[in-house]
């Protein structure tokens, strides 16, 4: 686990002292809403529909006992006892008062956490792999990488200010996790053909309301000449990015127009003026930083007790990942409960995944993007009082994976940005797939439910995207399908005309049901089986009575 | 042909506490949606927006929206973003206005 060093800690400190300030200022009237939001907004503070809302970064998505304990304190002294984590590895308090504020943030810094630049036109808490340092997969931890990046991108003062939002993913493994082509920039750890570890960099990805898959820009960069590229590149995007529109600020915009030749050109450009006057990473920082992720000491093998009960062994089957120490596992904790609220968890269930953690696990845990929890180091004898422990606190959901571990932003039951609720389709469809063992026969189905075209709930890259949208002072949901999130990125297609509220449930049971008709055998998934036939036969199945009228 | 106009309130949200506040015709800010004032036509919208408007250090982000009046002469959104805005969350009941409340 990263600490955080003398530096790091004043500098936080420094910061909530400062916001403290600013919030009193603001009570006083001695500043303006205008003046005052663009100071909140990069302290992660929202206004939202119902109240303020914090968003607090949990950097690559990794917590300790003791992190995950202070958000359970968080969340019972200031805010209704619970948390929402979200698709960038953040946390969410829905209910602050504005007072208040300040000392979060202070309870915050007690526990080396904040929630700096986890909004406004900055980089963005940077995104890894969840099963960063465990997954049998990977070349090399991720988290180095991201930590460095936080280092070097934190109120640094050339890239505070820009045109929009940007965001960095990172994955160090052959399987991508992390969304990574969905990006600002992406960056893909893997050894090259003299046996050297670098960065593929992908730049403009995005979703959003300009869905891009990122393109390669660098195939091969050693890694330490990471910092003077990234630079490189967000100079040329700070210089050259557009600033008239808000919808066309994003980098994806810039390499789309100007296209990747010349996006690569001027990045070159840059990148030499840049690393001559930066020089490398430095080795004994980044020695520094890879220690603060070394792996735990693994304990030796001993025998493993067997898995008695069905409910047991399905779980273990669903939610419990191959591990690169083999006698060791990967848990993911399901924060999909049938009918709850995808990425909800309560302050309880919060300290419970601590203890759980602490006893059990090595004391680390990890937030996906896909909103769950995961237990990256359990050595497998643990699998079963895990389960045991999980399963009476409400959170032994065997579905990871399945139809019904769905992403779902706030959508309007939250968010002031909102154009349709997300969380009750959410629910309807995981009620109406409540049977696991059908869940299970489904097989591997990834929904993904925003609601609005900012794509928080990330739907774009859905196996079934779900877009909830205003029409004429009506909900009503677009449907896309074959969208992919791994490294065969694909933005999903529109399936054709939307959905009412009422209707949408409806329709993914149909598609289900057309997916289940059609696949060649049960190991074929929805999205291989999408690829195979294209779109033709799954939306006959949406629209049922416009296959109707043309068969007539 | 123009839009006939529909009835308008004015609505923020507090500063201190982020709950939803309507303007009423007493000049003040409630948290009862039953308390706000009607502006009948364009000219009394202006003149709504002005007068809600004053408060910058009590009510952040004021806007109009507008109203369907019922049968009984109620006023409520005519909009779904600002009914939600009237109850909470709808995935949990015991948070926001929809808690404290038993008409909604």
């Amino acid at each position: 686990m990263y600490d955080y060093s003398d530096f790091d800690s004043a500098f936080v400190r420094e910061r909530v002292a400062e916001f403290r300030d600013q919030v009193e200022r603001r009570i006083s009237g001695a500043l303006t809403e205008a003046e005052f939001l663009p100071l909140r907004l990069r302290n992660g503070l929202y206004l939202q529909l119902h109240a303020y809302m914090l968003r607090v970064a949990i950097p690559y998505g990794t917590l300790t006992a003791r992190k995950l304990r202070q958000l359970a304190y968080i969340a019972e002294r200031w805010d209704k006892g619970y948390g929402h984590f979200t698709t960038r590895q953040n946390i969410q308090f829905n209910w602050p008062k504005l007072r208040d504020v300040p000392d979060i943030l202070e309870a915050l810094a007690d526990v080396q956490m904040h929630s700096i630049q986890t909004s406004g036109n900055c980089v963005r808490n940077v995104t890894a792999d969840h099963f960063a340092g465990a997954a049998a997969d990977e070349i090399e931890d991720p988290r180095t990488t991201a930590e460095l990046i936080r280092q070097w991108s934190t109120d640094h003062p050339e890239f505070s200010w820009l045109g929009r939002k940007f965001k960095i993913g990172i994955s160090g493994a052959a399987h991508d996790r992390a969304v990574i082509r969905s990006h600002d920039i992406g960056l893909r750890i893997y050894r090259n053909e003299a046996g050297e570890v670098g960065y593929e960099v992908m730049v403009g990805g995005g979703l959003g309301r300009t869905p891009m898959i990122a393109k390669t820009v660098r195939e091969f960069l050693p890694k330490a000449d990471l910092l003077p590229y990234l630079e490189a590149i967000l100079r040329t995007y700070n210089l050259l990015g557009r600033r008239d529109n808000k919808w066309k600020a994003r980098l994806k915009i810039l390499v789309h127009e100007a296209g990747i030749d010349t996006v690569r050109a001027l990045v070159d450009e840059a990148f030499a003026e840049r690393r001559a006057k930066m020089g490398p990473v430095n080795p004994a920082l980044l020695a520094e930083i890879d220690a603060a992720f070394a792996a735990p000491v693994f304990e030796p093998e001993v025998p493993v007790p067997p898995l008695v009960g069905a409910g047991l062994r399905s779980w273990v089957d669903t939610n419990v990942s191959p591990h690169r120490v083999p006698h060791y596992a990967i848990v993911t904790v399901s924060l999909k409960p049938i009918g709850g609220t995808p990425g909800d968890v309560t302050a309880e269930q919060m300290r419970l995944l601590a203890d759980i953690a602490e006893e059990y696990a090595h004391d680390e845990l990890r937030i996906s993007h896909e909103q769950n929890v995961v237990l990256p180091h359990v050595p497998r004898r643990n699998l079963v009082a895990i389960y045991d422990r999980l399963k009476q606190a409400g959170l032994a959901t065997a579905n990871f994976g399945l139809i019904s571990d769905i992403i779902s932003c706030p959508g309007m039951d939250y968010c002031s940005l909102a154009t349709a609720r997300s969380i009750p389709i959410a629910q309807g469809i995981a009620q109406a797939f409540a049977d696991l063992d059908q869940q299970r026969d489904i097989g591997p189905l990834k929904i993904k439910i925003s609601g609005c075209i900012n794509a928080c709930g990330h739907h774009h890259v859905g196996h079934i995207g779900i877009l909830g949208l205003d029409k004429a002072g009506v909900e009503n949901y677009q449907i896309t399908l074959g969208g992919d999130g791994t490294e065969t990125t694909a933005i999903g297609e529109k399936a054709g005309p939307g959905f009412a509220y009422d209707e949408v449930v409806p329709a993914v049971e149909r598609l289900v049901g057309a997916y289940l008709d059609l696949r060649r055998e049960p190991g074929e998934t929805f999205i291989e089986a999408y690829r195979r036939l294209g779109a033709a036969p799954f939306r006959a199945a949406l629209y049922p009575d416009e296959a109707r009228s043309d068969a007539a | 042909m123009a839009r006939r106009f529909q009835p308008q309130m004015a609505t923020g949200n507090d500063l201190l506490e982020g709950d939803v506040v309507y303007f009423t015709s007493r000049g003040e800010w409630s948290r009862e949606i039953g308390d706000a004032a009607l502006a009948l036509n364009p000219e009394a919208a202006d003149d709504l927006l002005a007068r809600a408007s004053a408060f910058p250090n009590q009510v952040v982000g004021v806007y109009l929206v507008e109203a369907a009046i019922d049968d009984e002469g109620r006023a409520a959104p005519a909009h779904f973003r600002e009914v939600f805005r009237t109850r909470g969350p709808s995935n949990y009941p015991q948070h926001g206005r929809q808690a404290e409340r038993s008409d909604v």
